[in-house]
């Protein structure tokens, strides 16, 4: 029983810091917001047998990702309240579109047919043992792949934040 | 020697791509030395290959190269076939080419395209033996096209020239009309047979039972196709109005290769022939009618060029009328001997135009033969070849032609006659006029009366020689000879000899041949009485003839016939679908989209505002769009 | 004792999809160009939820291995498209998109 409050808590959390994140007008509360959000969703990880995934969940999004933000944010001196304010119309429009997305999800839900289970349960799913097997033996090359990726990321930071290009 | 015969058409191909690529570079003397020497290697392999297939028993002979075109059931390899026919037309194309080559580096020494017109030379060399090598029509069709394309760069070699370009238009465009027949010719060979080789086709034909209307329609069309190539009725005009080109171009097309190459095609289909009487009915009457149409329009021309002309087409004729009449070997024998003296004939006159700087009238020459004693010599020497003077070689292959004829149809060896005599006449007028009488130009060209340089009278000899003794290779039986030359075709003819049985008795052969002399002689009388003892001089130009007279000279008014039935209603037709189709409807639809697409583009690209949160704002609407159509 | 053996699959499809919206709405709402970087994280993040859930309840490790994925992408992208953004506010002096309208045609 208790799961299930915890996961009630825990969803209640995420959208509602989601919520904040969008709302607020200081960026470095939205920030803030977030990484509560990311919190909220790795509490769902943990409960979900996923433990690696909500450590690394932690350190890559909490850690590293967001304090990029902070870190731009302060280096731009956003931190003001600073942002003019769009239309009513516009906003009322933003409302009514990201509303109806939302109905439309949740109603192909209805219609949607579930798979049951097949297999039976394992908990060890989520263990690092098993994961780094499927990473390693059935995604070996996009896992590479990746690691080019990020490299060319890096490489693609680092140029565009160079002063000036000549 | 056979295991080499890829060198015969790989060595002009050389030859042109150097002289085609580098020959601006290059100086005369070198462009000549390699084209000639190019060809006179191909000679030298072809004779090698003639000599060693004489004397093994194996006498046809597949090379292999390499697979060229493989698609489902469909497998063309490139490849040749060499055996006594292909032989024997190698050393013709190859021998003549080579005396063309040289007789061309002293006729074109001053021309400014020298380079370009040894390149396409050795290109045109190239192509003929590209046609007459292949093993299969597919090989034989691409030689045919592209020796079409060089006879069109050949003829309209002087550019500049309107009508010059025109007359090569003209010899492409009636090449095509040929090239269309042979070509359905060839897809219904293998549609009928499943393969174009001339080996399986042949083979498959050989056991053909039932229906042989297919093989009449496959034998007309790739007549159809020879028609064009040769010069037959009705598309023969574009051979006369090739004179526009180079006399040893026309040398080239006329004796060596490009006309023949119908003839070969015919006689190398010879059993697709033989298996369809109908078909070589109409190719002996379409023979002996150009024979005798082309015969008698050559009796009013007043150009050395083109009195050569209209007698390469009667030639023609007589080699169609042989294979008509299936003398396949005397065809052959005729192609020979024909293209030792139509090319003498031709380098000859082009030894005269030299001499008389240009003047290709005869009303203007006479009595040249004091000037230009060798080229005098040579000419009467081939005159009285093609006449069929007996003895030389124009006498047998004539006579072999004829006999056949009268065994045949008593019609068609009497026309045949009738056309003989009246190239005897032409032929005659062609050379008192020329060279007999005293001289009738202006006192310019007089005073420039010369004999032509060495490389021009060498290969007029040569050819004379050739066109004397080179009958003796076909003397009949009847004449107590041996007929060499048949006996080295006979693998060729082998299956077609059987189904055509020939019997004549030699009393009948020897007063065929005691009429065909006195018919010729009777001739030569004429015109010797009308052009030297009558000194008789044909109309000038704007004098009233008589409507016969000219009828004939206007050429029986083909040209205009065709211009007004075809070239103009075609014209009509084209001018009317350019202006009111392709200007209104088809522009109109094309502008229409395109002013429909401006228009509309006009509208739509004030939405693209440049906003990026409008756009996001639409996405997302659409994505709620599409899910909702699709889930629902 | 795992979440997904008591709580729906459903439920975890309709946390996913609201957060999702909430990305979205973020996305819609907002002109200031980090805000609308965080709202992407945040539909992410959804979707990531929804892998690792649809992962244990089909007891399959590949759906979380995509979600390893999904962050180095992420990762990637944050530190391209922070790097673009400063260079944005280098020109414009500002993070507003509505100022990023040079597109237009």
């Amino acid at each position: 029983m208790i799961t299930q409050y915890v996961f009630y808590f825990l969803s209640f959390l995420a959208i509602m810091f989601g919520l904040m994140v969008v709302l607020s007008k200081n960026p470095i509360h939205s920030v803030l917001y977030l990484v509560l959000t990311f919190f909220a969703i790795a509490g769902h990880y943990v409960l979900l047998n996923a433990q690696f995934l909500a450590a690394v969940h932690i350190i890559v999004y909490a850690g590293a990702i967001m304090v990029l933000f902070l870190f731009v944010i302060m280096l731009l001196n956003l931190n003001k309240e600073t942002e003019p304010h769009k239309n009513v119309w516009l906003k009322l429009s933003a409302a009514v579109a990201s509303g109806l997305l939302l109905v439309v999800l949740v109603g192909s839900l209805k219609n949607a047919e579930m798979i049951a289970a097949t297999n039976t349960f394992d908990p060890n799913v989520g263990l690092i043992e098993n994961l780094g097997k499927t990473l390693f033996k059935e995604f070996l090359l996009p896992f590479e792949v990746a690691s080019l990726l990020l490299l060319g990321a890096m490489v693609g930071a680092v140029l565009l934040g160079k002063k000036s290009i000549k | 020697m056979i295991k080499l015969v890829w060198l015969v058409p790989l060595l002009p191909l050389i030859g042109f791509m150097i002289i085609g690529f580098f020959g601006k570079k290059l100086s005369k003397g070198l462009v000549g030395t390699i084209a000639s020497g190019a060809v006179l290697g191909a000679f030298a392999v072809s004779l090698g290959i003639f000599f060693e297939l004489g004397g093994q028993t194996e006498k046809s002979v597949t090379i292999d190269l390499f697979s060229w075109i493989t698609a489902g059931k469909l497998s063309i390899p490139f490849s040749f076939l060499v055996d006594p026919l292909s032989s024997l037309f190698l050393l013709i194309i190859t021998g003549i080419g080579f005396l063309i080559h040289l007789y061309s580096i002293g006729y074109m020494h001053d021309d400014e395209g020298f380079s370009r017109f040894f390149a396409y030379l050795n290109l045109f060399v190239f192509f003929m033996l590209l046609l007459v090598l292949g093993s299969n029509y597919l090989i034989m069709f691409v030689g045919w096209e592209g020796v079409g394309l060089c006879s069109y760069l050949l003829i309209g070699f002087w550019f500049k020239n309107t009508a010059y370009n025109n007359a090569a238009k003209k010899a492409f465009i009636m090449n095509r009309i040929g090239d269309l027949g042979f070509l359905l010719g060839i897809i219904l060979i293998f549609v009928t047979f499943g393969s174009i080789s001339y080996n399986e086709v042949f083979e498959q034909a050989k056991h053909f039972i039932g229906d042989n209307s297919v093989i009449t329609a496959i034998a007309l069309l790739l007549f159809i196709g020879a028609m064009g190539k040769s010069a037959q009725l009705p598309l023969y005009t574009w051979l006369p109005d090739a004179m526009a080109g180079p006399t040893p171009v026309s040398a080239l097309i006329h004796a060596a290769t490009m006309v023949t190459a119908g003839i070969y095609m015919v006689s190398r289909s010879n059993i697709l022939y033989t298996l369809s009487p109908f078909a070589m009915e109409v190719v002996a009457v379409v023979g002996v009618c150009t024979a005798l149409f082309a015969a008698t329009i050559g009796l009013a021309q007043n150009d050395i060029k083109k009195v050569l002309a209209y007698s390469t087409v009667s030639q023609l004729g007589y080699m169609f009328l042989a294979l008509g009449v299936g003398a396949y070997t005397g065809a052959v024998f005729h192609v020979m001997t024909h293209a030792f003296f139509k090319a003498l004939l031709f380098l000859g006159a082009g030894s005269v135009i030299h001499a008389m700087s240009g003047e290709q009238d005869i009303r203007k020459m006479g009595g040249l033969k004091k000037y230009i004693p060798i080229t005098h010599l040579t000419f009467l020497l081939g005159t009285l070849a093609i006449v069929g003077f007996p003895g030389f070689s124009g006498f047998f292959s004539k006579d072999e032609i004829l006999a056949h004829a009268w065994e045949h149809n008593k019609l068609l060896w009497f026309l045949g006659v009738l056309g003989a005599a009246m190239t005897t006449f032409y032929m005659f007028r062609l050379y008192f006029l020329t060279f007999k009488g005293s001289f009738r130009g202006t006192h310019d060209q007089e005073h420039h009366l010369h004999e032509s340089p060495k490389s021009m009278t060498i290969p007029l000899i040569v050819l004379a020689v050739l066109s004397v003794v080179g009958g003796l290779i076909g003397i009949p039986e009847v004449l107590g000879g041996h007929h060499y030359l048949e006996a080295y075709l006979k693998p060729v003819f082998e299956d077609s000899s059987l189904r055509l049985v020939h019997h004549l008795s030699h009393e009948t052969e020897y007063i065929l041949m005691g009429v065909a002399i006195s018919v010729m002689a009777l001739a030569m009388y004429f015109a010797y009485n009308k052009y030297v003892k009558n000194k008789t001089l044909p109309a000038n130009e704007g004098e009233t003839l008589n409507p016969i007279h000219n009828l004939v000279y206007k050429k029986y008014l083909i040209d205009e016939l065709y211009e007004n039935v075809i070239m103009k209603p075609i014209n009509f037709i084209g001018e009317a679908l350019h202006k009111v189709v392709d200007n209104q409807i088809v522009d109109g639809i094309v502008n229409g989209f395109g002013s429909m697409v401006t228009g509309v583009s006009g509208v739509i690209r004030k939405a693209q505002s440049g906003n990026i949160g409008f756009y996001v704002f639409v996405m997302v609407i659409s994505i709620v769009l599409i899910l909702f159509t699709q889930l629902f | 004792m795992s979440a997904i053996q008591i709580i729906p699959i459903n439920w975890y499809i309709l946390l996913s999809a609201v957060l999702f919206t909430i990305g979205v709405l973020g996305v819609l709402f907002r002109r200031n160009a980090i805000i609308i970087f965080m709202s992407v994280e945040l539909m992410l993040n959804a979707v990531n939820l929804l892998l690792v859930a649809f992962s244990t309840y089909l007891s399959d490790s590949a759906g979380q291995v995509f979600v390893f994925f999904i962050m180095a992408v992420a990762a990637a992208e944050v530190a391209v498209g922070l790097a673009i953004l400063m260079s944005v506010y280098r020109n414009t002096k500002s993070t507003d998109i509505y100022m990023l309208n040079k597109l237009k045609g």
